[in-house]
């Protein structure tokens, strides 16, 4: 035991089997093989989903190994198709575009209405109950939705909202709200007390102070805020299953390719089309607010 | 928020430690406050109670008061059919409990959520680790790079379910095609519709429980990138000079990790596996649109789903709703006396 320490030490010194070496060599030579691997299994099926929708379904079958597409062979019918209104013989992607945008930018509105005031109070006054109220918010973030979903369904199927998007929007508002407020509440508590302070002395009451000085010092969080809500919603698949499955004039595009996906009348390239139209908004957002949002996602986070 | 932001996925900041130092933050100004007029404070008080109360009304308007909801239909014999008079109050009874508990079924789906949830958690938060180590080191491109593994991630579940499923089509999908035609595969595998395949390893025959691997490794694929984000968030974290001094003192590459990276990554790591733990147990989406809750891929949630729509059995889906937020609870309390307790040791 003693020998062979002794050993390895006397050779790492001399220079023979050098173990700082052969590790600098190992990893220089694995780092660039691991970060492409990891890009192409991330980006790969994106590319493919993109690749598929300008394809033809006899094309596919034909060969579906091939992993470009020649301009002859290029079809941009699938769009067309899965965009038109069902009377004019499409899929009618273009109402479940608008009900996403509905559902979704309410959300956001709503969302950000309830969570300013509440994260302010959260992090800045000392009201009554406020270490319960965190509490609260930390239980609704964890909770199994699946467990929610069930008196939510037994609901709306008693009062009829079944089938409504305000519903689905309610319930995507309170959803959410816990969350923003947790990720608002940090930003306001790092506008400087002194700056309110100021303003108070200035004649500013407290509901002044909150819109005129804190508000758009948090600008940057709200705008991250928003966007995240809108992914959220735009994203969200089980309540819009649950709730709006039976009437199709209000299927929001996650919904709507989850339905037509199981039926075979529909090609696979052009529901591919329409993977694309639900996928590229939020990718298109990701990218232009990428440096906003990946701040956003780990703010907070930052303790451990 | 665990459906939406836990299924689909874009969850925010886990709101975890971060408590008391907020707290204390806005605190040090109510004292002063305090000391000085009581009339103040009163009116902070009145304020921030009117400010935080649209928030309120709503949670308990659609969390609070449906969750009570649930646990009082759990107790009652409700289908969907007599669903119009159901309230609050009715017969009580225990037989969902009873119902659910005895069934094989729910019993197979509750270990199938469990090796779903455990191989899940740690193929994320490992991959997560690999590509923040990869990419620790600036360069040319490694933003965009960056950004690009988040890909996964963000995207819609719908339409990443959607691709994987035809990606993995026995009949024109791209892997089978490449599995069949360059890596020499006898035939197409249904990856998503088959309950095993067995495959010989050196002489042994093994049946692999090919959906669920399959659905774990999605699992895997979609959440990495969020383990991914918090490590390469921490490792910025670390101070340069500790890597160096333990460079000059002459340790690997792998024996400074060891010692130096893993010590101070390990509390980041710990949020995480609760984090991923949790919404990974309660996933519903993503195994329902790649299997379906076929082919040995059945968790709870999806169980739950299905009596609640498919039977209309609503009271014995509310009662494995509530044992799954039960065992939940448990097994995170469980998990945070275990090793909460051995990081402030460390």
């Amino acid at each position: 035991m003693t020998a062979a320490t002794v050993e390895r030490t006397t050779t790492r010194k001399s220079g023979g089997f050098n173990r700082d070496r052969f590790e600098n060599g190992l990893f220089r030579i694995l780092r660039p093989i691991v970060i492409v691997l990891l890009l192409l299994v991330s980006i790969f099926p994106f590319y493919y989903m993109v690749l598929l929708s300008f394809r033809t379904l006899g094309s596919l079958l034909a060969d579906p190994g091939a992993l470009w597409v020649s301009i002859d062979e290029l079809d941009l019918s699938t769009y067309l198709d899965v965009l038109a209104p069902v009377s004019d013989g499409g899929q009618g992607f273009i109402v479940f575009m608008r009900n996403s945008l509905i559902v979704a930018l309410s959300t956001v509105a709503l969302t950000l209405l309830v969570a300013i005031p509440g994260s302010y109070a959260v992090s800045r006054l000392n009201f009554f109950g406020r270490r319960q109220v965190s509490g609260l918010f930390l239980a609704v973030y964890f909770f199994p939705a699946i467990l929610l979903a069930v008196p939510l369904f037994v609901f709306f199927t008693q009062v009829g909202l079944r089938g409504s998007l305000v519903g689905l929007v309610i319930v995507y508002v309170s959803q959410v709200a816990a969350v923003s407020i947790y990720t608002l509440r940090n930003y306001f508590a790092t506008v400087p007390v002194s700056l309110e302070e100021a303003a108070a002395i200035d004649g500013c009451n407290r509901l002044q102070t909150m819109w005129k000085i804190s508000l758009p010092l948090a600008m940057p969080a709200l705008v991250s805020n928003g966007l995240f809500i809108f992914m959220i919603a735009w994203n969200e698949f089980l309540f819009a299953l649950l709730f709006l499955v039976e009437k199709r004039d209000s299927w929001t595009v996650s919904l709507g390719l989850s339905q037509l996906s199981g039926s075979i009348e529909v090609p696979t390239t052009v529901l591919m089309a329409g993977s694309v139209i639900l996928t590229l908004p939020i990718i298109i957002l990701f990218f232009a607010s990428e440096r906003l949002l990946v701040g956003g996602l780990t703010a907070g986070a930052e303790k451990g | 928020m665990t459906q939406l932001a836990g299924g689909s996925d874009l969850s925010g900041p886990p709101p975890i430690p971060s408590d008391e130092e907020d707290v204390r933050a806005g605190e040090h100004l109510a004292p002063a406050r305090r000391r000085g007029k009581s009339r103040h404070s009163r009116e902070e008080n009145r304020t921030g109670l009117f400010l935080i109360s649209p928030t309120l009304i709503i949670i308990t308007v659609a969390v609070v008061i449906p969750i009570l909801w649930a646990v009082a239909l759990a107790f009652q014999n409700v289908r969907l059919i007599n669903i119009r008079g159901t309230g609050f109050i009715g017969e009580y009874t225990l037989d969902n409990f009873i119902e659910v508990l005895t069934s094989p079924g729910f019993l197979q789906a509750l270990w199938t959520t469990i090796v779903y949830s455990v191989c899940g958690t740690a193929l994320a938060i490992g991959i997560g680790l690999i590509a923040a180590l990869a990419l620790r080191k600036p360069f040319r491109g490694r933003g965009l790079i960056r950004a690009s593994l988040l890909l996964p991630y963000v995207a819609p579940v719908v339409a990443a379910t959607f691709v994987w499923s035809t990606l993995l089509n026995p009949q024109y999908g791209w892997v089978n095609w490449f599995g069949t035609t360059v890596l020499g595969w006898e035939d197409p595998v249904a990856f998503l519709s088959q309950r095993s395949l067995p495959v010989d390893i050196f002489g042994l025959q093994i049946d692999l429980p090919i959906a669920l691997i399959t659905v774990i490794l999605f699992e895997a694929w979609r959440s990495f990138p969020f383990a991914f984000l918090f490590l390469t968030a921490r490792l910025q974290a670390v101070p340069e000079v500790l890597d160096e001094a333990a460079r000059i003192d002459g340790a690997t590459p792998s024996q400074r990790f060891w010692h130096i990276l893993w010590p101070q990554l390990l509390p980041t790591i710990a949020v995480l596996t609760v984090l991923r733990f949790i919404w990974t147990f309660n996933n519903f989406d993503d195994i329902y649109l790649l299997t379906g809750g076929g082919a040995g891929t059945e968790v709870v949630a999806v169980r739950v789903f299905d009596y609640m729509t498919a039977r209309g059995d609503i009271g014995a889906a509310a009662a494995q709703a509530l044992v799954l937020a039960a065992i939940l609870a448990v097994l995170v309390t469980v998990y945070l006396r275990l090793f909460g307790r051995e990081e402030e040791q460390a």
